[in-house]
């Protein structure tokens, strides 16, 4: 198994990136161009658009808080990839290893269900 | 011949080429048909015809709707963040594609006298790659609702990254029972590990006959197959998840600027991306392109008839998709992702540990190993905190406690009315 393998995924990302590219850059000429200032504001169901504080404006803290948890959970699942294909010649020691990792990553799991980490509203 | 892992990397350049084209055409023309399948599929659920007037059947409409996307005007808006507005659609497009290289579509056949597996490419990783190009295809949404420098994009991009990663973090964890059956994560080998058949004999109680079934992982890991189509999809923002779009609330969410090619090119990469996830479940759960009852070395599964089985295979997934869309209502965001971390996540790492209990237990033949994880199960049940009863405040103590001031109250022992057509079916019965 030697790196050449790779070399098609880099072929396909290289042309969908050419592809994507090329569409984006051309969409400017292919189509009509007429000004008009009202088209260029921001789309706000026809008032005039809500002045927004510099940098995009505020958003719900909720959101924060899902990238934290998904960045745990994520990592935890990095951890059982390699386990889980290696399983059956890790044998018991293995199960029982993953066992506790998974105790483990549960209790916070409880902990943040508790203190509302879950709840959306 | 079915492939293996060894035998990738060693086409030549030319055959990579064709290979890259081939995907990359599939894709385009997956898209088109889907895009066509879908609105033909959910106009015959709702009782009308669905486009019929580009050529047959109505099968050129979406590429005359891509050809009327080209000639509109690109319009960038003036708060929006240029550089950014414009690269946006371009990392989706490019991670919806790229996931697409290591899908399966055949056994080893000959090209203009090459032998070469009919996949553009296999790696020890390959899921893992599709998983990667899911999840950074998030910035190209999360960075199209920022720069857009308006409101309802933000939203839509916002809720739309957050919906997208919690139901990855379910999808991966659903993946992981494949990789423990199978042991690898090629895309190759984990179709090779669903290639035999095994027999089944139901007890002599119920007649004693036999039966072979696929050793699918879709009959061995239904948990996971259930679990994998839920947050797959979540993942693709498809209705009933289409949350990011709500039309009602967000108007078109993270695309609502974009016009012209560039919004062709979101489209194009959400429709990828449900092929792509299809694709996925085909391969990890129904056998890959193979065809059901068959062994790998019949003509059946030889040659370039097994594209057709995977292309079959993956249509129906997609209707599926599209049955879900005809049917079901848009649930709302805080019940949606409740489901996705309170339900899905718990199930899914309890069935892991289940499964690996019971792999365990068959590997040193001791049942004990498979015992401990029930228990275990049973503990957790027997300590699972119980939600907390709300406290009642009487009416009149809710109502001493507004400022003075407020709005008066209307009288508590308010009776509502029956509704007419209540008291009307009553006198319809009183009649008979």
């Amino acid at each position: 198994m030697s790196l050449s393998a790779y070399v098609p995924i880099v072929g396909l990302f290289a042309l969908a990136g050419a592809f994507g590219l090329f569409s984006v850059a051309a969409a400017p000429f292919i189509g009509p161009r007429r000004f008009n200032r009202a088209k260029l504001d921001a789309y706000e169901c026809g008032i005039e658009p809500t002045p927004q504080p510099i940098g995009g404006g505020r958003f719900p803290v909720k959101f924060y808080l899902t990238a934290m948890l998904f960045i745990v959970f994520d990592i935890e699942i990095i951890f059982l990839y390699p386990w889980a294909v290696s399983f059956n010649m890790l044998g018991v020691f293995g199960f029982v290893e993953m066992v506790i990792f998974i105790i483990t990553v549960f209790i916070a799991y409880t902990y943040v269900w508790r203190r509302g980490g879950l709840d959306w509203d | 011949m079915m492939p293996t892992l060894a035998d990738f990397g060693k086409d030549v350049w030319w055959i990579v080429l064709i290979k890259v084209l081939a995907v990359f055409v599939f894709l385009v023309v997956m898209t088109l048909f889907t895009i066509w399948y879908e609105r033909r599929v959910v106009a015959r659920m709702q009782v009308r015809p669905g486009p019929n007037r580009n050529g047959p059947f109505g099968l050129l409409q979406s590429l005359a709707d891509g050809l009327k996307l080209a000639f509109k005007e690109d319009i960038m808006p003036l708060k929006a963040d240029k550089v950014v507005f414009f690269i946006a659609p371009v990392i989706s497009t490019i991670c919806a594609f790229t996931a697409f290289a290591i899908m399966p579509f055949g056994p080893i056949v000959s090209l203009f006298g090459q032998k070469t597996p009919l996949q553009l490419t296999d790696i020890p990783v390959a899921v893992l790659l599709v998983l990667a190009c899911s999840g950074l295809g998030i910035y190209g949404i999360v960075l199209s609702g920022w720069a857009s420098g308006s409101t309802y994009p933000l939203l839509g991009g916002l809720r739309s990254s957050a919906q997208m990663i919690s139901y990855e973090v379910a999808m991966g964890l659903s993946i992981v029972a494949v990789f423990m059956m199978s042991g690898t994560m090629s895309t190759s080998e984990i179709v090779k590990a669903q290639a035999e058949s095994s027999q089944t004999t139901v007890p002599d109680v119920l007649g004693g006959w036999s039966f072979t079934t696929p050793n699918w992982y879709v009959v061995l890991l239904l948990p996971s197959f259930i679990i994998y189509a839920i947050s797959a999809v979540g993942e693709t923002n498809r209705a009933p998840f289409d949350l990011p779009e709500a039309e009602s609330e967000l108007v078109g969410g993270f695309h609502t600027e974009y016009s012209s090619l560039k919004f062709a090119l979101f489209f194009l990469a959400e429709y990828i991306n449900m092929v792509t996830v299809s694709g996925l479940a085909v391969t990890l759960f129904f056998g890959g392109w193979r065809f059901p009852g068959f062994g790998p070395e019949h003509a059946i599964n030889q040659g370039w008839l097994p594209v057709l089985w995977f292309t079959i295979k993956l249509l129906i997934a997609l209707f599926i998709f599209v049955w879900l869309r005809g049917t079901l209502p848009r649930l709302r965001y805080d019940q949606f992702m409740r489901f996705g971390w309170k339900v899905l996540i718990p199930a899914n790492l309890v069935w892991i540990v289940v499964l690996a209990g019971i792999k365990t237990s068959q590997n040193t033949d001791n049942l004990l190993w498979a015992i401990i994880p029930v228990a275990l199960l049973l503990l957790g049940a027997l300590f699972w905190p119980s939600k907390k009863k709300a406290v009642e405040v009487p009416m009149e103590k809710q109502v001493a406690k507004r400022p003075a001031g407020s709005y008066p109250v209307p009288p508590i022992d308010l009776e509502v009315p029956v509704s007419p057509r209540a008291r009307r079916i009553t006198a319809e019965r009183e009649v008979v």
